[in-house]
């Protein structure tokens, strides 16, 4: 039988939920042996191949580029999972929603005595004026919430999806935390 | 009332008693059936507003708040039910859209009662959009703070200002999505001349809206005062 086909995707997010999959310690050597890894920010593959069993997207979505790349991982996986509060709610990146990105921006690059005070653009994708969560865009088959959530949780969920037990799949995880 | 007349009803199939006065969730709580609440606190008056506690009732076509329902000679009454749960998990993922809750940032954080009733039902995610509102923090005060993003209007800081502490320094302004509270007539915390700053409002918060100033991301753990305890005292000073 193949193995699954895992991705992870690093949206607006700090990366923490990333680290906290890694915070499974030995518990990878189990992993890296029933998944075939094939696009992660921790493995060098540059374009998201085809015929995506599980995908973890950490981080909401903020630019144009994140929605496009959601969409297209959408299109090319099975099981889309929302790992984490940005995923999950917007969290702390969706806290710009209130004030808008301009003023946000502003505040932050030019109203704080910077020392060389302009808005950076170069080489970077313009922020989209709200941070939203994965669910405002494409279906979420599994949501995980938590800020991260613990290795524990990500590990029983990674391991049910695997063995195809998702079906009664109940974590003990929450917002925050 | 007359002397104590005991009822019996059914509770998720279990044969309980209670006095006539006794509400639902009272009896419940009496006999280990948890009910989920929010408004609700023992010791101040209820108000049933936050319906989190909607059970239903053999013979009523709608779902009643188990809180301000006194209970009836041959009740049926079921706490659980696909329909309650489903009612349940909106209203809270309705409280998270409304205003700006960001547990992770939060001063409540893994003490919050929010936070543990989402966690509780199984809500996962929010399926409503959220509004974002821009709302302001009042930190006039010398000691605590109130944060309007994180408030639930539950006026359990209303209750027990007035009703406890005597003083009826909390109210609310405003109608329905745009209501806040507020203290005196619409004066900065700090200013108000009716607030004894007993503190009491900020422990029976459910949430972070209320805490006391200084703490910082998940260390406003909140002392619940017994308030029967207190009221039975000072009944007692008073005869």
């Amino acid at each position: 039988m193949n193995k699954p086909r895992l991705a992870t995707l690093w949206l607006d997010g700090c990366s923490g939920c990333h680290m906290s999959l890694l915070d499974t310690d030995e518990r990878l050597l189990d992993l890296a042996a029933r998944v075939d890894l094939v696009y992660s920010p921790l493995v060098d593959c540059k374009l998201y191949p085809e015929a995506v069993d599980i995908a973890c997207i950490e981080g909401a979505v903020s630019t144009a580029e994140d929605e496009c790349r959601l969409r297209s991982v959408r299109e090319r996986t099975k099981c889309l999972i929302a790992l984490g509060d940005c995923a999950v709610t917007g969290n702390v990146p969706a806290m710009r929603n209130t004030w808008g990105t301009d003023t946000v921006l502003r505040s932050v690059y030019l109203e704080r005595e910077a020392l060389a005070a302009r808005i950076p653009t170069e080489d970077l994708p313009l922020l989209s004026d709200k941070a939203l969560p994965l669910h405002t865009f494409v279906k979420v088959d599994f949501f995980l919430p938590g800020c991260p959530p613990s290795a524990d949780t990500i590990f029983s969920a990674l391991t049910a999806l695997i063995e195809g037990r998702s079906a009664d799949l109940r974590l003990n995880t929450g917002f925050g935390t | 009332m007359t002397a104590a007349q005991i009822l019996t009803l059914t509770i998720d199939g279990k044969h309980v008693s209670g006095l006539a006065h006794e509400t639902l969730l009272q009896v419940a709580l009496e006999n280990d059936i948890a009910i989920p609440t929010l408004c609700c606190l023992e010791g101040l008056s209820n108000q049933g507003s936050c319906r989190l506690c909607m059970v239903e009732i053999a013979g009523t076509t709608k779902p009643q708040p188990a809180c301000v329902t006194l209970i009836q000679e041959g009740m049926v009454v079921i706490t659980q039910s696909e329909n309650l749960r489903t009612y349940r998990r909106t209203i809270i993922e309705l409280l998270f859209s409304e205003r700006n809750h960001i547990c992770a940032v939060c001063v409540a954080n893994e003490h919050c009662e929010l936070q543990t009733l989402a966690r509780d039902l199984g809500v996962d995610h929010i399926s409503f959009p959220g509004r974002y509102p821009a709302l302001p923090v009042d930190a006039s005060h010398d000691r605590f703070v109130l944060d309007h993003n994180r408030c639930i209007l539950c006026t359990r800081c209303v209750r027990v200002c007035a009703e406890i502490e005597g003083a009826h320094t909390w109210d609310i302004q405003g109608r329905g999505i745009r209501s806040l509270i507020t203290a005196d007539f619409n004066s900065p915390w700090g200013q108000s001349t009716t607030c004894t700053s007993c503190g009491k409002c900020v422990q029976v918060c459910p949430t972070g809206a209320l805490f006391e100033k200084g703490r910082s991301v998940a260390e406003m753990l909140k002392k619940r005062p017994s308030l029967p305890y207190l009221v039975s005292n000072r009944t007692r000073e008073q005869q």
